[in-house]
Parts: structure tokens; C-alpha cells; sequence
């Protein structure tokens, strides 16, 4: 829907407003006070831990105060907010749109490179926002071969990664030349669905410019969801299936990053710019003007919403994400963090859900799987409370990718009863494991 | 919660989709057999969709009736199919009751059932009234002429019961007397009123899988198994019957593609489907060739159906990244 639409640069908010949970991991913690000066790209909080990330202001301006959010979880968050005055920049940040590849900067080692993205607050883009200095600090004994760029744009209706890989091929092929040094692994593999016949065609021709031998390999793939789950990712780009969990990807040598995030990575590392503006995709059907933009962090959804012609009067629901991973949001103040990939807008017809039927056993669920599990097996299971069953069936290796809820004839909610008996479950492995 | 959005299927489109998979082996029973084809199935229907509905509201006190999914209607032609055309009519019902009644709704309805209602229903007539359902009147319009059709009500020996014969006797030759496979594929044989014709049925087959109804994994597996083991059978000594005899003939078509792919009574993983198939359609060449009925196919259903609880518990679907003992 909004595919075609090229990115805007979005209007920087009145007040800004930055949670400090925004990543996988301990939350930062604030660095600043009521009546602090910022400039854009100051550090307002600092990493709370190895799994964590620090987080950098967007705008210039005065701390308005210290207080809390309700965020895309619905819960009400600590977070930062800052009245926005002006527009400065820190000075170490390079704003000129220059290329600069690993050429100009032969100096830079993998451990640079690395720092770099951990001082910038990089975190996978693709909305799981796990800290990447953690993806690229591999468990001791693993062994990295390749690089596989995730550029499958995650769920139906989001554009975001498509339009900046039309917009920005060059950075992202640096990005990528960088995690490959990062890693010492000289092999790469971006995966685009062959529904973006521009997108595969750009960052093929381009690809040679920037490493020799086919080293960066565009890889088209199949249309199908969820393609951009990470473990199906490197199944069809590799061939090769990461086990059940505890098992990371980096176990059959795949380290994955989202191609938003090897953005990220060359503006951190090559133009010192910390990880505080993205892109995002505001869309729906009733929606007026469907569009992408580059958004600075901290920014109310309403005022996107605004931009596109205003919130629908059939609005039904508002969803953070896509339509079948997303977060339905509680209000639209809620601020674009570093992993709002989306907002969706849907009407109310849409957000309706069926009353349930009872099951008839037809197996769509068990053939809509990507992970080869039995949902109606597991939501029966986890309704009937039976933990240690759903264990021994494998409940822990859903992804909640929502296909089989999807497809399900009968409307069952499959998903929410499976969520649910695997978060019960993952926390009896833990209890044991902490009591081992 | 996620997902927000549905692929807009449903209970009832899959039903539905069933019945209109139905339409040409349902034309085809009103072409050969008339009014009295017609006569069964909409008493089949009317009855089992009656039963449903007041053992609903009057028995299980259910607020959300089942009626309307189809299921109900897909019992009663299903039903209908495995009768002969000049059924009198208060069998028909009694069938529909055993149906729905006993098989179904005793169960806790629609998903609950272990057994598929229309084969069941079938099994139980033919074990209450054997003379009655294994009278079938020659299939008329279009194939023979007045003076054939004036002998309605009796036909001889029916394919299944001829090959049978010819095992028991070791007699080969009987098998000449055989409709060609050509007739048994149209339908030009005695038998139940939907299962005569084969290629009706196949293109029913054919619309449910294109329809994403149905998986290929129960029908190909049945057929294939039918085919092999009665190839084998028939290499080894003429006096069985080859492979095309077998298919065409009774409910193998019907069972293998209507009765077999039932949601509720057919395992869920394809690994499970396949064993399944395979071994309905070995049952069904045991049983045809060497048991007390000429037809096996609705007999090793439901065997299989029986089954399909533990085919459940141990053909899981491959995991994902699960490595090969």
C-alpha cells in the first residue's frame, strides 16, 4: 500500500518522550535531569547491563522531566522527556551525506567496529530490538561463517525496509562490508522477497562495488510469511535449520542482522551517529495517505497519523507493527521507540473477531506451522493446563508468527492459548534450572 | 493480541465447499437412478439435519447450534451415497438417526466424533437390513435400453461380490463377466447410489484440492496402496482382480476421496495421513478379497478411523531444526 511512497522526513515533535525499555535486556538508565541541555545525539540514559543498550536524544532541547510512559507494552514505563528547542546537532555526528566505505577507513578493526555499535545504542531494527554488540559477541566456541542480511520485510503491509533499500543500497552495503569485518567471516547473504524485483535488481548490481567474488550475495526468496522469521530466514537463504531453543542461530554459523540494522551499524561506525531516528511505515486501509517516513525517536504516533490525513473515523484498532506480530496500542501518544517498524491502522471491521468454533480437526493449523508443532495439540494443552505435555510436544519452539490462528476455520484462538502455556512453561525450564 | 487479522475461512466454507465437491457424483445418482435417488438423499439430509438440531436444543442444551455449518447436510448426502437408490425411506431414516444421533452427538457433535457418522450410519444398516442394502437397482438412463430397465429392483452378482467369487472358486474366467472398466468408470454398474461413478468423483477430487480443502496425502495414499497390492495380487494369479477393477468398483473412489479425508476422524499430520491411507487400503483388498462382506473400503475406514488417535500420538510432523535419530 504504501510501497511506492518515498521516505519523508517526519516534523520533529513539541516533546519528545523516550522510554528507557526500548530493547531485549535491562532497561537504561536515565543519565540526565529536570532542566538538563541536550543537543541531538546526547546520550540520556546509559546501557543497564552487557544486554542493554544506552539511549540518545533525537532532538535539541531542555529535559522536561523524568517521569513515566505507557509504551507499545501498555504498561507505563520510566522515560525522559524533552521539550524540543531548535535543531543542534552534537558535533562529532557527521551529517553530510558523503559515502564513506571501509576504503577511506582501512584503520578500523573488528573490536572498532563493535564498540562503535555499542556506544551508538544499535539494536536489531526488524522489532525485536535485541542489543546487536550482543549478536556480534558470539558464545565462546561458535563459529560465525556468514552474514545473513534479513531485508524480507517482516509482516504484509509493512514498506519500511523496502523503501530503504531503494533509498540508501550504498550505506546498507557498507553496513554489511562492516558486520562481515566485525565477524571475520567474508561471506554475506541478503534476503529479499522476489516481490521487490527493484530492490533484488539495485542491491545486485550495486553489491559488486563493494566486495570482490560475489562475497555479498543477494539471495531472492520466496513470498510467504513468515519468510522474516529469523530461523526460516537462514533455513531458505542456507539451508540449514537452527535446533529448538536454547539453540542460537550462530550454532549452524549464521549470524543474523535485519537490513535496517546494518543501516544503522554504517551510520554508527562511519558517521559517528548514534541509533535515535528510523524509518517507519504508517498504513491502513481507511487510512487517507498511506506513507513512510524517517522518524525521529520519541515522537508521538498521533502526529504520523496526522501527517498521513488524520486518524479514520471507522478506526478499530491500532496496531504497533504489523498485522500479525503487532501490539495493539492503548492510545496513539504512544512514541515511536527503535523498534516501531509500523503503526497500523485498522477499521472496525477488520479488528472484529469471530466467535470461536469448535475445532474439527482439519489440520490447517498443523500444516500452516513453520515449525513443524501441532497448535491445536499445544492450545488444548496449555488450556488444560497440562505444562509438562506441552513441554514434551515443544511448545518453547513456537514463534509466535500467528499463521495458524490465521488460517484456523474454525476462529479459534490458537495463538493466545499457545502464547500463554509457552511463557508458563519457559518459566517452569527457568525455575528449574535456577534450582539445578 | 496478535494476529489481528484472519484469512476469512471458515467452518462452513469448507463444508460447503465439500457439498459442491459432491455436485457431479450427485448428478450423476439422479441420472442413473432417478426419483428414487432423489427421494433418499433429501430424506437423508432433512433427517440427519433435524436430528442435529433438536439433539442441540432439546438434549445437549447447546446455545450455539452446529446446523448451519454444513456439517449436518454433509452427513445426510454423504449418507445418501452409500445407500442404494430404492432404499425404503424409514431405513433411510433410522440411518440418519444411528448417524447423528449415536455417532455424532453422543460424542459432544461436530470435531468430537471418532468415527465418521455417514460410514458408520452405513455399517449399521448393512448389518440391520443386509437384504435391503445389497439390492440395488441397475443404474437406467442412457446405458440400456426400456426392456433393461423394466427389470428394475434386481441386478445379479455386482462387480465386488463377482470378484469375490472368482477368489473363493479360483475360477478367473468369472472375472470376464465383469463390466468393462470403461462402464465401471461412468458409473454403468450396480451399487450405492453416489459411489458408481468413478469419474465423478475425481473431479470432485480434483475441486478440493484446488480449493485447498483437502491435502492429497489420504486419497493418493489409499488409491496407490489399492493399486499396488492388487497389481500384485493379480500378477501372481489372474483369478484376482487388476488394479482398475479394483478402483473403479464399490465405495473405493467414494471412500478413498469423501469418506477418508473426513476432518474429524483422520489423523492430523501428513506422515499420519499417509499411514493411514496406506493402510485403509490394504484392509480394503484383505477384506475384499479375502473376508465375509465383497466390500472392504467402509469397513477399513473405519477400523482406521479407530486408529487415529494413536496415529496421532506417534506420527508427529516433522519439528522444525529437529535432527535425525
Amino acid at each position: 500500500m504504501s510501497a511506492a511512497e518515498p521516505i519523508k522526513v517526519a516534523e520533529l515533535p513539541k516533546v519528545a518522550v523516550f522510554p528507557m525499555g526500548q530493547h531485549i535486556g535491562a532497561p537504561a538508565k536515565p543519565i540526565v535531569k529536570k532542566g538538563d541541555k541536550v543537543k541531538v545525539g546526547t546520550m540520556i540514559a546509559e546501557a543497564g547491563g552487557f544486554v542493554s543498550a544506552p539511549i540518545f536524544s533525537s532532538v535539541s532541547g531542555t529535559v522536561l522531566k523524568v517521569d513515566t510512559v505507557v509504551d507499545a507494552s501498555g504498561y507505563a514505563k520510566p522515560a525522559v522527556y524533552i521539550t524540543v528547542e531548535g535543531d543542534e546537532w552534537e558535533e562529532s555526528i557527521d551529517r553530510s551525506s558523503d559515502l564513506v566505505t571501509l576504503k577511506e577507513r582501512p584503520e578500523l578493526t573488528d573490536k572498532d567496529i563493535v564498540e562503535k555499535i555499542k556506544n551508538a545504542g544499535v539494536v536489531g531494527m526488524g522489532g525485536a530490538c535485541f542489543p546487536t554488540h550482543v549478536k556480534l559477541s558470539p558464545p565462546p566456541g561458535s563459529k560465525p561463517e556468514w552474514i545473513i542480511i534479513n531485508a524480507v520485510e517482516c509482516e504484509p503491509y509493512l514498506t519500511a525496509d523496502h523503501r530503504l533499500m531503494l533509498e540508501h543500497a550504498d550505506e546498507i552495503l557498507v553496513g554489511v562490508t562492516l558486520l562481515m569485518k566485525a565477524m571475520n567471516v567474508n561471506k554475506a547473504y541478503i534476503g529479499i522477497e522476489n516481490n521487490k524485483p527493484d530492490a533484488i535488481q539495485l542491491l545486485t548490481s550495486k553489491a559488486t562495488q563493494y566486495a570482490q567474488n560475489g562475497n555479498i550475495e543477494i539471495v531472492p526468496l520466496k513470498v510467504k510469511y513468515p519468510q522474516g522469521g529469523e530461523k526460516q530466514l537462514i533455513d531458505a537463504v542456507v539451508g540449514r535449520q537452527v535446533p529448538a531453543p536454547p539453540a542460537l542461530p550462530v550454532s549452524v554459523g549464521a549470524i543474523l542482522q535485519n537490513v535496517g540494522t546494518a543501516y544503522a551499524v554504517y551510520e554508527a561506525v562511519m558517521k559517528n551517529k548514534p541509533l535515535f531516528e528510523r524509518i517507519v511505515t504508517v498504513t491502513g486501509k481507511s487510512l487517507a495517505h498511506p506513507s513512510n517516513f524517517l522518524v525521529r525517536m520519541g515522537t508521538p504516533m498521533s502526529q504520523l497519523i496526522d501527517a498521513c490525513g488524520g486518524l479514520p473515523e471507522d478506526t478499530g484498532k491500532l496496531i504497533g507493527g504489523g498485522p500479525m506480530m503487532g501490539k495493539a496500542l492503548v492510545n496513539t501518544e504512544v512514541p515511536i521507540c527503535k523498534g516501531s517498524s509500523g503503526v497500523l491502522i485498522m477499521n472496525e471491521q477488520e479488528s472484529k473477531r469471530a466467535e470461536a468454533q469448535p475445532c474439527i480437526r482439519c489440520a490447517k493449523c498443523v500444516n500452516a506451522c513453520p515449525m513443524g508443532l501441532e497448535p491445536y495439540l499445544l492450545s488444548k494443552l496449555s488450556a488444560m493446563q497440562e505444562w509438562e505435555r506441552a513441554e514434551a510436544e515443544d511448545i518453547v519452539s513456537c514463534i509466535e508468527c500467528g499463521s495458524c490462528q490465521f488460517t484456523c476455520p474454525s476462529h479459534r484462538p490458537l495463538l493466545d492459548y499457545v502464547r500463554m502455556g509457552k511463557s508458563t512453561v519457559m518459566g517452569i525450564i527457568r525455575a528449574r534450572q535456577a534450582k539445578n | 493480541m496478535s494476529p489481528h487479522v484472519h484469512s476469512g475461512d471458515s467452518v462452513g466454507k469448507n463444508m460447503y465447499g465439500v457439498l459442491i465437491a459432491l455436485i457431479p457424483a450427485l448428478l450423476c445418482s439422479f441420472i442413473f437412478f432417478g426419483l428414487g435417488a432423489i427421494e433418499v438423499t433429501l430424506v437423508s439430509v432433512a433427517s440427519c439435519v433435524f436430528f442435529e438440531w433438536a439433539i442441540n436444543k432439546y438434549m445437549l442444551k447447546n446455545p450455539q447450534s452446529t446446523v448451519c455449518d454444513g456439517s449436518a447436510i454433509l452427513t445426510g448426502v454423504l449418507l445418501a451415497f452409500n445407500l442404494p437408490s430404492n432404499l425404503p425411506l424409514w431405513i433411510v431414516i433410522l440411518g440418519a438417526l444411528f448417524a447423528i444421533g449415536v455417532v455424532k452427538m453422543t460424542f459432544g457433535g461436530i470435531g468430537c466424533n471418532l468415527f465418521n457418522p455417514a460410514l458408520a450410519g452405513r455399517a449399521f444398516l448393512l448389518i440391520s437390513f443386509p437384504v435391503q442394502m445389497t439390492t440395488w437397482p441397475k443404474p437406467t438412463l442412457g446405458f440400456t435400453t426400456i426392456a433393461d430397465a423394466a427389470i428394475d429392483g434386481h441386478t445379479g452378482a455386482t462387480p465386488l461380490a463377482l470378484m469375490q467369487q472368482a477368489v473363493k472358486t479360483g475360477d478367473a474366467s468369472l472375472l470376464n463377466d465383469l463390466p468393462t472398466s470403461f462402464e465401471m468408470l461412468i458409473g454403468k454398474t450396480g451399487g450405492a447410489m453416489g459411489e458408481v461413478c468413478a469419474i465423478a468423483i475425481l473431479i470432485g477430487l480434483i475441486y478440493m484440492l484446488v480449493r485447498r480443502i483437502i491435502t492429497w496425502h489420504i486419497p493418493v495414499s489409499i488409491l496407490a496402496t489399492v493399486a499396488v497390492c492388487s497389481g500384485l495380487l493379480n500378477w501372481a494369479n489372474p483369478m484376482y482382480a487388476p488394479p482398475v477393477v479394483q478402483l473403479a468398483s464399490g465405495g473405493l473412489m467414494l471412500g478413498a476421496v469423501f469418506m477418508a479425508t473426513d476432518y474429524v476422524t483422520s489423523p492430523m499430520s501428513k506422515k499420519g495421513q499417509i499411514v493411514y491411507g496406506v493402510a485403509i487400503g490394504f484392509l480394503t483388498i484383505v477384506i475384499r478379497t479375502w473376508g465375509a462382506y465383497p466390500e472392504g473400503m467402509s469397513f477399513a475406514i473405519l477400523i482406521m478411523n479407530a486408529f487415529t488417535p494413536l496415529i496421532n500420538n506417534y506420527f508427529k510432523p516433522k519439528r522444525f531444526g529437529e535432527v535425525k535419530k
